[in-house]
């Protein structure tokens, strides 16, 4: 069982300029009484997201819609857990997993074997889990030999499907994903949606941020509409698409 | 309050030390990654170390006057634990800063990071070791039953250094220049501590300043005086035990109060 309840999280981003980071000015500021510091101190801070409140339960398929800059992907940080809010709270229980970035951790360097295993630790699973689904992986990324050649003679095609073949193995209770994950050419295309769908059918709560109009209708069954940082909108499909899309 | 940032603390730290196969993985793609394509790989330290300990050997042997015997096995040990020691609260500095991709993306415990930094130094460190039998070798040192003595030794060196490199990362994240800092005052205290030179030169006067007072010498000596055939006074091992347990104490405490903005500064 997977649950998620935000109570008024808000994060605030602080932005240290190149001063405020340093230890000398901090200690010059001591030094000279704060004098200095009172026309230098102007710490700006950043509100990107401000006063969440909901719940999230099992069966959720949660659409993010909002312009640049609204705050989606601070909100997936938050719900992975990688951001604790600054004020509020934000209970996340259940495995989180995230699928924003397939490709992190993947080493250009080693060879396309050693990476399942880089990529496939990374993501919280146990070393003998991955050998048992090793074959399984290698068959779906259609690398073939090439799995034992170093990442950096791939194509960025067998590059993604390779990073895609290891991410989409996991099953985690919180899915997190920003777009949907589409990788290769019509052929693997097919696979890899197939894939998509059954990954998605088998997490308890879904969240992904989107700009589509089709995937939110196709894959959610609520969405959550921010601006400024803050919900504008949290209802059905149907209702917040024709609100943010117009009609 | 207090008992609950302990416990963020406390929880973090746990929950690295079950990834461990994460933090063994990432130190080895850590050494692997450096040494590509090399033949002899991480060996490759190990030559330029011994090449310097030979050179320093030489030279201040003359100048000293010390017996060839005596302080060439004193000075490798010296110089391979220290670069051990050095390197790893430097990169302690940046493990969290260096890490900052995965941290952002992925949560996994911070302390993973800082493990990981450890890791990969005391790989590097088993590569370089191999110099000191061959310097004993070269001056033909016999070594007792007692150099065994140095594993629980490197084990409390090494428990030292995770804290310190725990609270320096947090630190470094936030505060940007301290990693040249704490470069800097390594570096003196690689001349203040009796590394190239042999204690039994002081004076006695200032020894009491340069080496009682000297965290990094006791820290040096319980990994080193077995090596040599050397007594560990009981001083060193109360010194290096005493760091431990309140560096940790401070180090769980700090940790368990900043954990949640780490993220932030990156």
């Amino acid at each position: 069982m997977a649950f998620i309840e935000f109570n008024n999280a808000c994060v605030d981003f602080p932005i240290y300029n190149a001063s405020g980071r340093s230890l000398k000015k901090r200690l010059i500021q001591v030094a000279t009484g704060g004098q200095l510091g009172a026309n230098d101190q102007g710490r700006v801070i950043v509100r990107a997201l401000e006063n969440l409140t909901f719940t999230l339960r099992d069966g959720d398929r949660v659409g993010l819609l909002g312009h640049n800059g609204a705050g989606k992907s601070t909100l997936l940080r938050l719900l992975s857990g990688v951001y604790a809010p600054s004020s509020g709270t934000a209970k996340i229980s259940g495995e989180t997993g995230s699928l924003i970035d397939i490709s992190l951790g993947i080493d250009p360097e080693a060879t396309g074997r050693e990476n399942i295993f880089v990529r496939g630790i990374l993501l919280g699973m146990k070393k003998s889990e991955i050998a048992s689904k090793l074959d399984e992986i290698i068959e779906f990324s259609e690398l073939g030999e090439f799995i034992d050649m170093p990442v950096r003679t791939y194509s960025s095609g067998m590059h993604l499907r390779l990073a895609f073949a290891v991410s989409t193995t996991v099953r985690p209770q919180i899915l997190i994903m920003d777009e949907w994950l589409s990788v290769g050419d019509e052929g693997f295309k097919h696979k890899a949606e197939a894939r998509m769908t059954e990954l998605v059918k088998a997490t308890n709560i879904l969240v992904i941020a989107s700009h589509s109009r089709d995937l939110v209708m196709h894959t959610c069954n609520r969405v959550i509409w921010l601006e400024h940082g803050k919900i504008r909108m949290d209802s059905d499909p149907e209702t917040v698409t024709s609100a943010y899309f117009g009609h | 309050m207090r008992h609950s940032t302990i416990n963020v603390a406390l929880t973090d730290i746990a929950a690295a030390a079950k990834r461990y196969s994460l933090v063994g993985m990432l130190g080895w793609q850590d050494v692997r990654q450096r040494y590509r394509r090399s033949a002899i790989g991480p060996f490759w330290l190990a030559i330029s170390m011994s090449v310097m300990i030979g050179t320093i050997g030489i030279v201040f042997g003359q100048i000293f006057n010390s017996p060839i015997k005596e302080f060439l096995p004193f000075l490798a040990v010296g110089i391979i634990l220290w670069s051990f020691i050095s390197t790893t609260v430097t990169e302690g500095c940046t493990s969290l800063i260096a890490a900052e991709g995965i941290i952002k993306q992925l949560p996994i415990p911070l302390f993973v990071h800082v493990l990981r930094t450890l890791w990969r130094n005391i790989l590097i460190l088993g590569h370089n070791i191999v110099i000191f039998p061959l310097v004993l070798l070269a001056v033909q040192k016999p070594i007792g039953v007692e150099a065994f003595l140095s594993i629980p030794g490197f084990v409390l060196l090494t428990l030292n250094l995770a804290w310190v490199s725990l609270i320096l990362s947090v630190l470094c994240a936030r505060y940007r220049d301290l990693t040249q800092i704490i470069a800097s005052v390594l570096q003196i205290a690689f001349y203040l501590t009796p590394i190239m030179w042999l204690p039994s030169l002081l004076p006695q006067r200032s020894s009491s300043y340069l080496l009682d007072l000297n965290p990094f010498y006791h820290l040096m000596q319980i990994v080193r005086a077995p090596l040599l055939s050397q007594d560990i006074s009981a001083l060193s091992w109360y010194v290096s035990g005493g760091m431990a347990v309140l560096g940790w104490s401070l180090a769980i405490i700090f940790y368990g109060y900043y954990k949640r903005r780490i993220a932030y500064w990156l």
